[in-house]
């Protein structure tokens, strides 16, 4: 309950790196994924990726829960897009190479089979990035990084109330649902759908008067303090840049401007093989 | 509406973390198959009408972001940026229904009620499937009837929960002016 963002602490060199160089390549490097469809460069972003695991010695392992479960979700969503539009990888890079006939509309081709390639090249990029951030950043040196890579510290602040108070509100929503069960409140399947969302809600109604509470004394303490006087501030979490972070940015920049790049190349977003 | 003191900081936060409570551990799942139905988005709305569109913007990318960081399977910027947009929206409309001044009668649920439709029509319907096609190249067919589907289900459930909890707010913050002086 208390590591809810999977925070796996070892010694090696991507602990190291700070949290705002962690938050901006990831921030790069996603947006360089996004953008791209070049199957080359989302192939080695996707061998980069996994390699990195290897070097922040975390090992598959430990996040194979959320592995397998995005596995389930890419599957599914591959076949959704099939179902739905199974000519989409043709219309992409017009034309049309035929492998075999299933029933009605649906044929396999094998620019479809790209397309559906290049999309689950783009999940397999996102997903090792944002589970290495999570589990070698430390989340308390979050909102300091946040504001290091430009973000308003009072926002930045935000974000750190927010992940203080997560158990908090976590511990506070059990306690209340229990009671409330305690007192006949039916809250599992064994209710209609209707009812039961109607039920859930009775648990808002003390949550949220507690949290407003909360609000209050909170931003009176603040101001106490003379929160948000000042146009800078300085964080306890916050660790000062060294060689290697800089090498880092300047090797996620790299990756976008070959994103961007190739796309110019290409004549487009993607690498079409076909032609 | 566009200042940020530091109760709108505060307010964020605490909203941000209430979000991601109820997005990430309280799914009541639905009879259709892998759409679970979003009590969030009635908080959201709820927060958004009482705080503003900044509050409600940064709540809605908060916290929907700290959910998609906490399950590890990738940030969908798409849908994280329609989240924040809700909120947006129903901060601009509903600023209306004076929520803030512990006001709440048949003209604010209504008002309240066609702020969050208007946002969630607006959100899962357009944003988030074109930021779907433009980023991930989806088929458009495919995510026009997953955003019209999220998009029905939430405006039923901020429905319920949001005006619900709209009503029990002003009933228990005192009216503006309810206090008179004696002579």
């Amino acid at each position: 309950m208390t590591n809810l963002f999977n925070y796996i602490p070892r010694s090696s060199i991507v602990h190291k790196l700070t949290g705002a160089t962690k938050l901006a390549a990831l921030l790069l490097l996603t947006f360089a994924s996004m953008t791209s469809f070049d199957t080359r460069l989302l192939g080695g972003m996707v061998i980069f990726a996994f390699a990195m695991f290897g070097v922040s010695k975390i090992k598959l392992k430990e996040v194979a829960p959320v592995l397998w479960f995005t596995f389930v979700f890419m599957v599914l969503n591959n076949l959704l897009i099939y179902a739905f539009s199974p000519e989409e990888g043709v219309a992409i890079y017009g034309s049309r190479t035929e492998i075999c006939h299933l029933f009605g509309m649906y044929y396999i081709t094998w620019e479809q089979l790209f397309y559906q390639l290049n999309v689950v090249l783009k999940y397999l990029v996102m997903i090792p990035l944002v589970l290495l951030f999570v589990s070698t950043t430390n989340p308390s040196e979050f909102a300091a990084s946040l504001n290091r890579i430009g973000v308003s510290y009072k926002i930045a602040f935000s974000v750190a109330l927010a992940m203080r108070y997560i158990p908090d509100v976590q511990r506070e929503y059990h306690d209340i649902s229990l009671s409330l069960q305690a007192r006949g409140v039916e809250m599992t399947d064994k209710e209609k759908l209707l009812k039961r969302i109607k039920n859930v809600t009775t648990i808002l109604f003390p949550l949220i008067m507690t949290s407003m509470q909360k609000i209050e004394v909170i931003s009176n303490a603040m101001e106490l303090r003379s929160f948000g006087k000042e146009k800078k501030r300085t964080w306890y979490a916050a660790r000062p840049f060294r060689k290697a972070d800089y090498a880092v940015i300047a090797g996620s920049v790299l990756v976008v401007l070959l994103s961007v790049g190739l796309t110019f190349l290409n004549g487009g977003r993607f690498y079409n093989p076909f032609i | 509406m566009w200042k940020i003191n530091v109760k709108t900081i505060v307010a964020i936060g605490i909203g941000a973390a209430l979000f991601f409570v109820l997005g990430r551990f309280v799914a009541i799942p639905s009879p259709v198959p892998n759409v679970t139905i979003c009590i969030q988005y009635g908080l959201l709305a709820f927060m958004a009408a009482l705080f503003g569109p900044i509050a409600g913007c940064l709540i809605g990318l908060i916290g929907h972001f700290l959910i998609d960081l906490s399950w590890g399977w990738g940030v969908w910027w798409s849908w994280v940026i329609a989240s924040a947009c809700f909120g947006f929206v129903v901060g601009l409309l509903g600023n209306r229904t004076r929520l803030a001044f512990g006001q709440f009668g048949k003209k604010g649920a209504i008002n309240f009620n066609l702020a969050q439709a208007i946002a969630h029509a607006g959100a899962w319907i357009v944003i988030a499937p074109v930021l779907d096609i433009l980023i991930y190249q989806e088929p458009a067919n495919k995510v026009f009837i997953q955003g019209g589907v999220s998009a029905l289900s939430n405006i039923i459930t901020t429905a319920i929960v949001g005006t619900l909890l709209c009503f029990a707010w002003a009933k228990a913050v005192p009216d503006k002016g309810s206090l008179k002086k004696e002579n």
